[in-house]
């Protein structure tokens, strides 16, 4: 594992701050009416994704979910052409035929977030098994939710790894719901965790608010699949702080306020500040001078978008085939 | 006589048959102490307890699979499919199982189980949240494929689907949940009040599997739909001037073929449309069986209007979309044939 230098912190702090604020001005644009259709958002979450992609090249490959803007910008994702993509416009990362739920992008290793829940587990695994075939040393991590451990494709895809030994990491993101189901409503067990012995592989359970912690455990399981260990199940607590889908999303209460307020006192972004000014390895003018650096990232990319082109209507019916 | 949107027409439907048929279940995600993501089931749970309204794990294939086995011992299940995009992980237990188990078991049993699932576009989904599959599951033998367009048939069809003993695929075309959608996005939203299919009796009635409504008749063109795009064409007959016959198939499988002969016996001419994709689509069977029966009798070619061969796309929903304009075009070619 790469020792944590200040570098290294520095950049996962970064990492996090750009997820913020792309989600926040995501849900705000939406709001506003000028993003299309559903949006998922990271907010809470933003932990995770930069614990594990620390670890990672643009070769080492990734399957997201519908949850998945936070996946790319850790993976490399530049935030224009995120924001054209929610837009629907031609520079976005699919051309704006895809959006939120389906934005991909194969340069930085990111072979989609997906709209079908479970569907990116066993392509993960198939990734690997590239991996593995070709002599390499690189990884596929499969980022899943709690709520998405119980469709058969996470078992299969479990199975599959455990038993050639490929190459991944599962990472369950447990938010404690899928959707507006709490986790004790869809299963009978507290840790997904615990499903790994089932197949034959570890299973780790890890604070997901907690970047160090989750960097930390991601980097084990990460070179125990380069060394050809095999896979590791890899579950970091955490919680949405918006809805569902959308910042308020349908309005209707499901959990309880006092609940989204004890989590929103273990904000990712607030531990990790704090663990950083208390090591003085940032002041807090370096906090506001980042977060300012980052706004005009995030403004100069929504004006990105905005006067980006729609795709041209030639081009509809390209891109279903080879030709 | 009550006003109700799809929505209400649909838990009115879900409650009078589970309130007459102690059988009578729903099962899917987040459809019981939520009340479905859509609102279908609503106030069920509370009503009905936690055995009859389960909300499911997020596992398609295992919801529709524990309905088979519900239903073999006599439950009559309503398995929710929260969008019809979601229905493909169940796809194996609805074509090897469920479809064929009373043709497996040489007529002894089946699984009179209901799957409901909210379809189509227009609400700017993109490509996992606004597909329209029902090709799909008419090529499927031992189901029946229903598609409402309005409140009023939306409860009697699936009323009469919880009671029919053969396996349906009942999708709800969500565009239309709170209102009729006339195809222009730019136009404000309207509700089912003032609609006269939005005026539902709150008691239970059914209407049969297998019958197409004539929405408006006419004698120049025979427009066949369904689901949102009888909106979509009964708006582009009004604005066209053509004196079309609009028929709402309402059931797809088992075909109303003698409805459709009937009103080609009149107008000699046939457009049909769908949301769907055009290739191997639900028309393509339509366009087949019009031609077996109304070959003698046609005057033009039949045209298709239909999504593209694409995915549904992100950006261009409404160029996929069969809108208003593609529909009077299409009226017209036959019209000058
Ligand atoms: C196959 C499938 N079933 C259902 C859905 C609807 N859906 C979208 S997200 C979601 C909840 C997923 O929960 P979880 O995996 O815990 O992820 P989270 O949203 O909590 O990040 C559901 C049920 C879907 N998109 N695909
Ligand atoms: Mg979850």
């Amino acid at each position: 594992m790469k020792e944590l230098t200040n570098e290294i912190l520095n950049n996962l702090y970064v990492c996090m701050v750009r997820i913020r604020l792309f989600e926040e001005n995501a849900g705000k644009l939406q709001e506003n009416g000028k993003i299309p259709g559903a949006l998922h958002m990271y907010v809470g979450e933003e932990a995770i994704a930069a614990g594990v992609m620390a670890h990672l090249s643009d070769q080492d490959q990734i399957t997201s979910t519908h949850r998945g803007h936070g996946h790319l910008l850790a993976k490399g994702g530049e935030m224009d052409k995120m924001y054209a993509e929610l837009f629907g416009k031609v520079t976005g990362y699919n051309k704006g035929k895809g959006g939120s739920m389906h934005i991909s992008n194969l340069e930085v290793g990111m072979l989609g977030a997906n709209g079908i829940v479970g569907a990116g587990l066993p392509i993960a695994v198939g990734a690997a098994f590239s991996n593995k075939f070709r002599k390499t040393d690189r990884v596929a991590i499969a980022f899943f939710g709690d709520g998405a451990s119980n469709e058969g494709a996470f078992h299969e895809a479990a199975n599959l790894a455990a038993v050639l030994k490929l190459p991944v990491v599962f990472v369950c993101e447990n938010n404690g719901y899928g959707e507006f189901t709490p986790q004790a409503q869809h299963q009978a067990i507290t840790d997904v965790a615990d499903r790994a012995a089932g197949y034959g592989m570890p299973g780790v359970v890890v604070d997901g608010m907690e970047v160090i912690a989750v960097y930390e455990a991601a980097g084990e399981a990460i070179d125990r699949a380069r060394k050809g260990e095999g896979p590791t199940l890899l579950e970091c607590k955490t919680y949405r702080f918006y809805d569902h889908s959308g910042v308020r999303g349908m309005g209707f209460n499901y959990r309880t306020e006092a609940e989204v307020e004890r989590w929103k006192k273990r904000d990712p972004l607030d531990l990790f500040k704090q663990h950083l000014l208390d090591q003085e390895l940032m002041t807090e003018a370096d906090a506001a001078a980042l977060a300012d650096s980052i706004r005009q990232e995030v403004e100069a990319a929504i004006e990105f978008a905005e006067n980006s082109p729609d795709p041209d209507l030639s081009t509809l019916l390209e891109d279903v085939y080879t030709n | 006589m009550a006003t109700m949107s799809m929505v209400q027409a649909i838990n009115s439907a879900l409650d009078i048959t589970m309130e007459r048929d102690q059988n009578v279940l729903c099962l899917g995600e987040d459809v019981g102490y939520f009340g479905g993501v859509f609102r279908c089931t609503a106030g069920l749970q509370e009503k009905y307890g936690q055995h009859r309204v389960l909300d499911t794990p997020i596992a398609e294939a295992g919801i529709i699979a524990a309905a088979i086995g519900m239903g073999v011992n006599g439950l009559r299940p309503v398995a929710e499919i929260q969008f019809a995009d979601y229905i493909y992980p169940a796809f194996d237990q609805i074509v090897s199982e469920l479809a064929r188990l009373r043709y497996r078991s040489g007529g002894e049993f089946f699984a009179p189980v209901t799957v409901r699932a909210p379809c189509g576009g227009g609400i700017r989904g993109g490509q996992t949240h606004s597909q329209s599959p029902e090709g799909i599951f008419t090529h499927v033998c031992g189901l029946k494929v229903i598609m409402p367009s309005n409140p009023y048939d939306a409860k009697g069809l699936l009323i009469s689907s919880i009671e029919d003993d053969d396996p349906i695929i009942f999708f709800e075309p969500k565009r239309c949940y709170n209102g009729p959608f006339y195809g222009d996005p730019h136009q404000q939203a309207v509700s089912w009040a003032g609609h006269p299919k939005g005026e539902v009796p709150e008691v239970y009635y059914t209407i049969p599997i297998g019958e197409a409504a004539i929405v408006r008749p006419g004698s120049e063109v025979t427009v066949l739909t369904y689901g949102t795009m009888v909106h979509v064409a009964e708006a582009a007959i009004e604005k066209s001037g053509i004196d079309a016959e609009l028929i709402d198939l309402r059931t797809l499988l088992p075909l109303d073929i003698d409805a459709i002969v009937e009103s080609l016996q009149k107008t000699h001419r046939c457009v049909v449309i769908h949301e769907a994709t055009r290739t191997s689509g639900y028309g393509a069977e339509l366009i087949a069986d019009i031609q077996e029966e109304c070959f003698w009798f046609l005057e033009a070619p039949i045209v298709r209007v239909t999504g593209w061969d694409t995915p549904y796309p992100h950006a261009f929903e409404w160029h996929y979309f069969p809108g208003q304009e593609r529909i009077i075009e299409a009226m017209k070619s036959t019209l000058e044939t």
